[in-house]
């Protein structure tokens, strides 16, 4: 192609010894072209950001190039000095990170950020770079640019500093943005305005962009060209409709199989409703602690929210970030007390349950944790984790460390890993740790607060089939509460929609999906990234 | 893999350990190797080292034995700074943790209780409590241990609050465990670490406090210790610099040591870090 930006030829990276393989990324070769949106794709540990790391010269600390090169109009971005290096980035290549909450100095005003850009490379004066820099917002589309220059990052939102750091990218007009999982981060919604935002950029300024997710939704959505890794090795390269309607290489079908369909499931058999948790009028309200010359502020989270769950039934609750959606699990299984409302699990309010009553009656709700890295003692061995919640209910420990080894037979781990430490253990293995340890206590109702969000999606098919299986066996009600309405579409009988800490619709999984009858359900539902696709395909 | 292979696979940790075996050893074998007292003149004073046979570290400014001095101050010194930060553990650990773990009312009492003695200089109480309490080995360890238990329960406290919205804690909560099993063994471990490194520097502070409490004369009479020989040899750096630098390298290598022991125990109660050795 005449119009190649970057070409990365045969680029080998060498891990440090001792790591889990050899090199991070193995004769990777792809070119990104004028114009063009090239998606790399792969679940974590793949290597595909290595790639775009040795381009902008930010390679980890113990990674090297041991061959290739990685070709920029020609030259080789790999034997550059640091000064020269350091020209190229923000002018000619600009990159965009993962993280906006923290991406951002926060103690640097949105205008002043950009602005910086400018400066380290020596351009304009200061008021001409105030001037670009509200035509930067003006361009990526803040509300209100005028007021946004002056506003501090906590100022802003999730996606309005995502967009702050595009327009930064962006200021010294470059030929090739690299993208780093931009919207992982972000809500579906935004999500969905972020990458119309690229897409629109990219062909307006006829710009090439990498783009590295891990999201196949997001792939069909942007994507000219896809670039498949597993474990440092590019599996499959080509067209984006080529790759996504016919998948040659196996690894390929299987993630874009393992993607939460859109399809609705069936209904399932309808069964006598049986309650088991009854939800009435629930409200709960935080309330920060005031200072002497601050007032104290207040966050509706929940807002008369009543709901029921039947015995065997999953519930799933969807909603964005400040939605309530996590309050609600938290109230169920009492971390947070309810300010009013009744909580009646079989008839026992538990919303006013306290002490050792409440301690008495909590093995019956279960959660699932969302961050399998967080929700495990890093000093405490698996097993004895486990097995912790029997002993505290009077369980021998010995026979209560057994059970905890049967029970890691029945997540599939294996009871001999009780010896070991969670550090161990990767994330998809720690969350069914965690699963094991819910279960320990032969709970009735489980809650899963955002369970597989943190995880690949192959994992995350996984670990879906695990608490599907397990519901099965040992007859399970769940709350699966989440953000990702692929997911509630899969596991799912019923589906709870929240906004601002009040129900917005709730309805079986089929009614919600297929005639949503609110607006803010369908705008949800038609954020979905790789929804267009997928109905075609369908 | 036993708890002493993995302390003794750092290195810096198996020669901290040597160095404090030596120093006591120092401590326990001084009545046999000196034992006359080491307070006894026993040479003209400002003999330089290895001037005269059997002064290989010369004397004082009243004509004492240094080496003696050092051998016989390494008990108390050693004695004060460990049982010293022992004692400010047991008040500021529980402290903290029970500040922080539950918050609100209990927190602001226990850390106003706490600022009331951070507010008052270290060293001016310990001075008013060893001249209420008589100088005695005694009354210098409660005093040392008085002052210094307020960072102690500011650390812990400050630990346990940023560990005890971890998800972790909250699934321990979840399954029934009570408040005293979750601090202790949920969240105690994990704030070993800094708890260690503290406990380390303090017992130097506590030998140095020491030394400034005999320096100006309120140390116990009857036991040489390491302070008091630095404490008396201050005005005279410029002509006899053995005088401070022996005891000085004395309490170098033991805190060097102790900090070395330390960071080897850190290590070793870490599973994640003794795991990635092996």
């Amino acid at each position: 192609m005449t119009d190649t930006v970057l070409s990365i030829r045969n680029l080998t990276l060498a891990l440090p010894k001792g790591a889990d393989r050899s090199y991070a990324a193995e004769s990777v070769t792809y070119d990104v072209a004028k114009g063009e949106i090239m998606c790399v794709v792969g679940e974590s540990g793949s290597g595909k950001s290595m790639a775009a790391n040795a381009v902008m010269g930010l390679l980890p600390k113990g990674v090297r190039p041991t061959d290739g090169e990685i070709l920029f109009h020609g030259e080789d971005l790999l034997k550059l000095d640091e000064k020269r290096h350091r020209e190229l980035r923000g002018l000619r290549i600009g990159m965009i990170f993962q993280e906006p909450m923290t991406a951002l100095n926060p103690l640097m005003r949105a205008g002043d950020q950009i602005a910086e850009v400018f400066e380290a490379h020596g351009l304009y004066n200061a008021k001409e770079r105030q001037q670009r820099a509200l035509a930067l917002l003006e361009e990526v589309g803040i509300p209100q640019p005028e007021k946004a220059i002056r506003a501090y990052p906590f100022e802003l939102s999730g996606g309005q500093r995502q967009r702050v750091m595009i327009a930064m990218a962006l200021a010294l007009e470059p030929e090739l943005l690299i993208a780093d999982e931009p919207t992982t981060a972000l809500d579906v919604t935004t999500q969905a305005q972020i990458l119309e935002l690229i897409r629109d950029l990219q062909k307006r300024r006829n710009m090439a962009v990498m783009f590295i997710t891990h999201d196949f939704g997001v792939v069909a959505e942007i994507a000219t060209r896809v670039c498949v890794m597993r474990l440092g090795k590019v599996v499959e390269l080509g067209l984006a409709h080529n790759v996504l309607d016919n998948p040659q290489h196996e690894y390929t079908r299987s993630l874009i199989n393992a993607i939460p369909s859109n399809a609705v499931p069936p209904t399932r058999d309808a069964r006598e409703p049986a309650p088991l948790l009854e939800v009435r009028q629930l409200n709960k309200v935080f309330r920060s602690r005031g200072g002497l010359f601050k007032p104290s502020r207040e966050v509706v989270a929940l807002n008369d929210v009543s709901f029921t769950l039947d015995r065997g039934e999953t519930v799933g609750i969807v909603g964005e970030s400040g939605s309530g959606k996590s309050t609600l699990g938290r109230c169920v299984v009492r971390l947070e007390r309810p300010d009013d409302g009744e909580l009646l699990l079989d008839g026992v309010n538990l919303g006013a349950l306290k002490g050792d009553a409440l301690r008495r009656e909590r093995k019956r709700v279960q959660m699932v944790f969302q961050d399998p890295y967080a929700s495990l003692n890093p000093r405490t061995r698996v097993g004895l984790a486990i097995a912790q919640g029997p002993i505290a209910n009077g369980v021998p420990r010995k026979e209560a460390l057994q059970q905890a080894g049967d029970l890691l037979d029945l997540v599939g781990l294996g009871a001999a890993s009780a010896e070991r430490f969670p550090h161990e253990f990767s994330g998809g293995q720690r969350q069914r740790i965690g699963i094991a340890r819910a279960l320990a206590l032969k709970p009735e109702l489980i809650v899963a607060d955002e369970a597989v969000s943190a995880l690949d999606v192959s994992i995350q098919a996984q670990i879906l089939e695990l608490l599907e299986d397990l519901k099965q066996k040992l007859s399970l009600s769940l709350l699966f509460i989440t953000h990702d309405l692929r997911v509630a579409a899969q596991v799912c009988d019923r589906i709870i929609v929240m906004q601002h800490g009040r129900i917005v619709e709730q309805g079986t999984a089929q009614e919600v999906f297929l005639s949503p009858q609110e607006a803010y359900t369908r705008e949800l539902l038609d954020a979905i990234p790789g929804r267009a696709h997928v109905a075609a395909a369908v | 893999m036993s708890f002493f292979a993995r302390f003794a696979q750092n290195r810096g940790a198996l020669i901290g350990l040597i160095i404090l075996i030596a120093i006591i050893a120092m401590a326990i074998l001084a009545p046999f190797l000196f034992p006359e007292s080491p307070w006894r003149m026993v040479q003209r004073p400002f003999l330089a080292p290895f001037e005269v046979d059997g002064f290989a570290l010369g004397t004082d400014t009243m004509g004492r034995n240094v080496a003696a001095g050092l051998m016989h101050g390494a008990w108390v010194s050693l004695l004060i700074g460990l049982v010293s930060t022992s004692v400010a553990l047991i008040i500021g650990v529980p402290l903290g943790a029970i500040a922080g773990y539950y918050g609100g009312l209990v927190d602001d009492a226990l850390m106003r209780f706490t600022e009331f003695f951070q507010t008052i200089p270290n060293f001016a109480l310990a001075i008013v409590l060893v001249a209420i309490m008589q100088p005695s080995v005694t009354s210098i360890v409660l005093a040392i241990a008085i002052v210094s238990w307020p960072p102690v329960a500011r650390l812990v406290r400050a630990e346990f609050m940023s560990l005890r919205n971890r998800e972790y804690v909250e699934a321990a909560r979840l399954v029934g465990q009570g408040n005293a099993t979750i601090i202790l063994k949920q969240i105690l471990p994990n704030t070993l670490s800094p708890i260690i490194v503290l406990a380390s520097l303090m017992v130097a502070t506590a030998i140095l406090l020491e030394s400034a409490l005999s320096f100006l004369g309120l140390g116990d009479p009857n036991v040489m210790s390491w302070g008091y020989m630095i404490g008396a040899a201050r005005t005279v750096i410029r002509q006899a610099w053995w005088l401070s630098f022996f005891p000085g390298m004395a309490i170098l290598l033991t805190v060097l040591a102790l900090n070395l022991v330390g960071e080897g125990l850190d290590d070793a109660l870490n599973p994640k870090l003794a795991r990635e050795r092996q």
